[in-house]
């Protein structure tokens, strides 16, 4: 950057017209800039178009204060809080602790780890839809796998597990967690690959194995990443639609919503779009530190993965 | 690491003393017992993986008036539903292939845009070094981190107010919008493993930016492309709630609104349905292992970018 500066300067000694359009210019020469610009044209034009008409517009929608009085109110709006906040706590934490775990174990040596690492991926290599739909049917009272096997296996008649709040929760909060706990293994598998075998080389040396290992060289290297991955992770399951629509439905009785899905059904099912967009936007607190806090990792760390 | 163990093996066979055979004796053992507890937990490990696939794959090949019954294994297994899906013999499946078509075309568009996009931002602002580039790269990096559920009524009632209901280019659009970011990063970050002096010495032989693009930096940027371009197809293939919104008529619906249409009937022919659940996943199911190395290559070339 400041050789580019310093060769302007020398070139054009004294030039005092179109300072601000040489200071756009940068080194890039006649044409060139055209050509810069109108590389950026499409991805800036999607940028405004696609990004930020709808977040100010969306703004807009949710701008009156009498939609949040409403949604206070409305006891489905107080109990969605209360599920999207134990799923942040338990799908956020819990997933990523395991993705932990399993990316240990990932990297034992022998085919047999490299053969079950395929089948692992496979929930997060499989599209959402089918197989919450799967997990919706496999959970059935009646007719579901899951109480089909406990009760040949073991003789007990299994609970319906979507027809409680409670149940129907955790078995959305465990299918969050199937579906996308191979794509964080797999992140930070790529983690605990890139640090170095000479780190462990000499901390074996000085004497640290197994849980020491660990807890004083593995994690200490991979503590920003996690840091990372948490901040991501709560951001993207904020937005996670699919699990909560097609494991419980929003069921029994609208009771297992989470903020995404009670956006989507008070402005369809319910007809009332600005409702839903203030039930989202009532989420923002919690989003906007959480954004600003991840851009600035995400930029400062950018290559060190 | 190899040779490591075999010095140390040369030394504890010097000094064959008592202790050291008990310990050797006793790490032994303890290898044994990792290597079992290791065994058992891949099992659960397997057993909670498969388990949901297992059922799709189950409930598809029970023969019909089976399903609304308790086992765990299928008693008469069949194939038929798999042949009323593909002869669209059922009427919530009477456009199946049309809707298959048009998740084809929405996929392969996507990626087409997101590849030609993300790669001319990444050259302009990677490449050409133009002036606070950054901002755009700030502006791809707050798109990744906003939730795309959390714009989808704003999006959805403009793209209504424009007329584009029911119009496959409403979601290309969106799926666009929310792909390109991730191609930006991995662009630029790939970028940085190409020497810049291919494209300042082309500049001096008197290549245009047009040529340097398409002549330089394009074919050194393949696998990347490659990463991205399987990343957006399976973005667009199995996103759904864009989908759904903007998509409401049978004939420009895609197969993920068709599946999730089959839920909202009470007597839901579950075989049926997991049976076009299977067909719906395969195509990304097999593209994901096919490009599996080139995908993780990418997750690690942009960190943590999903």
């Amino acid at each position: 950057m400041s050789s580019a500066s310093v060769i302007r300067l020398h070139r054009h000694p004294a030039v005092p017209r179109g300072r601000l359009l040489r200071y756009w210019k940068g080194s890039l020469r006649g044409s060139e800039f055209t050509w810069a610009v109108a590389f950026l044209v499409p991805y800036v034009g999607v940028f405004l178009t696609f990004v930020v008409y709808p977040v100010l517009y969306g703004a807009w929608m949710g701008s009156s204060p009498h939609l949040y009085a409403e949604l206070l109110s409305d006891p489905i709006y107080q109990q969605t809080v209360v599920n999207t906040l134990l799923f942040l706590a338990f799908g956020v934490n819990l997933k990523l602790f395991l993705a932990l775990l399993m990316s240990g174990f990932f990297m034992r040596p022998g085919w047999w780890t490299k053969a079950l690492l395929m089948a692992f991926v496979l929930p997060w290599a499989v599209p959402a839809l089918p197989t919450f739909i799967s997990i919706h049917w496999m959970l059935n009272g009646e007719w579901g796998l899951l109480n089909n096997t406990l009760f040949i296996l073991f003789g007990i008649e299994g609970p319906s597990w979507l027809n409680e709040r409670w149940l129907a929760l955790a078995s959305a909060i465990c299918s969050h967690i199937w579906k996308w706990l191979p794509f964080w293994t797999v992140i930070l598998l790529a983690g605990r690959m890139s640090i170095s075998q000479d780190i462990y080389d000499a901390a074996k040396v000085d004497g640290a194995t197994g849980l020491r290992r660990f807890t004083h060289v593995t994690f200490p290297l991979l503590a920003n990443l996690y840091l990372i991955l948490t901040l991501l992770a709560t951001i993207f399951l904020l937005g996670d639609f699919n699990t909560v629509t097609f494991v419980t439905g929003g069921g029994p009785a609208n009771t297992t919503h989470v903020l995404a899905t009670l956006g989507i059904r008070d402005a369809y099912d319910m007809g009332h779009p600005e409702l839903g967009v203030a039930a989202v936007m009532s989420a923002l607190p919690l989003m906007i530190p959480l954004v600003i806090i991840l851009m600035r990792k995400l930029r400062s760390t950018e290559v060190q993965l | 690491m190899s040779t490591t163990t075999a010095d140390t093996g040369v030394v504890a066979k010097g000094h064959a003393t008592v202790p050291a055979q008990r310990m050797r004796r006793i790490a032994r053992r303890r290898r044994y017992l990792t290597n079992v507890a290791a065994t058992l937990f891949s099992f659960v490990v397997l057993v909670w993986t498969i388990t949901p696939i297992y059922n799709m794959v189950m409930v598809s090949f029970t023969a019909e008036g089976d399903v609304f019954s308790e086992h765990i294994w299928p008693a008469r297994t069949s194939g038929h539903s798999f042949w009323i899906v593909v002869t669209q013999g059922y009427w919530y499946l009477e456009h199946f292939w049309h809707q298959f078509g048009n998740s084809l075309y929405i996929a392969t568009m996507t990626t087409l845009l997101v590849l030609a996009i993300g790669s001319m931002t990444s050259f302009s602002v990677g490449r050409m070094r133009i002036r606070n580039g950054w901002l755009v790269t700030n502006a791809a990096l707050l798109t990744y981190v906003i939730p795309a559920s959390f714009l989808a009524i704003p999006f959805y009632l403009i793209m209504n107010s424009y007329g584009l209901h029911d119009n496959p280019w409403s979601v290309i659009a969106a799926l666009v919008t929310f792909a390109t970011p991730y191609a930006i990063f991995i662009f630029q970050e790939y970028g940085r493993s190409i020497p810049i002096e291919l494209d300042e010495s082309a500049r001096i032989d008197g290549a245009s930016p047009i040529q340097i693009y398409f002549r330089i930096y394009l074919p050194l940027m393949a696998p990347a492309l490659v990463a991205v371009g399987t990343y957006a197809l399976l973005l667009a293939w199995n996103e759904y709630l864009y989908q759904f919104l903007l998509l409401s008529n049978k004939q420009s619906m895609t197969v993920p609104v068709a599946l999730a249409q089959f839920t909202n009937s009470d007597q839901a022919p579950w075989n049926y349905m997991m049976a076009t659940a299977i067909i719906y996943a395969l195509p990304p199911v097999a593209t994901y292992y096919a490009f599996r190395n080139r995908m993780s290559s990418g997750l690690t070339m942009g960190g943590v970018k999903g």
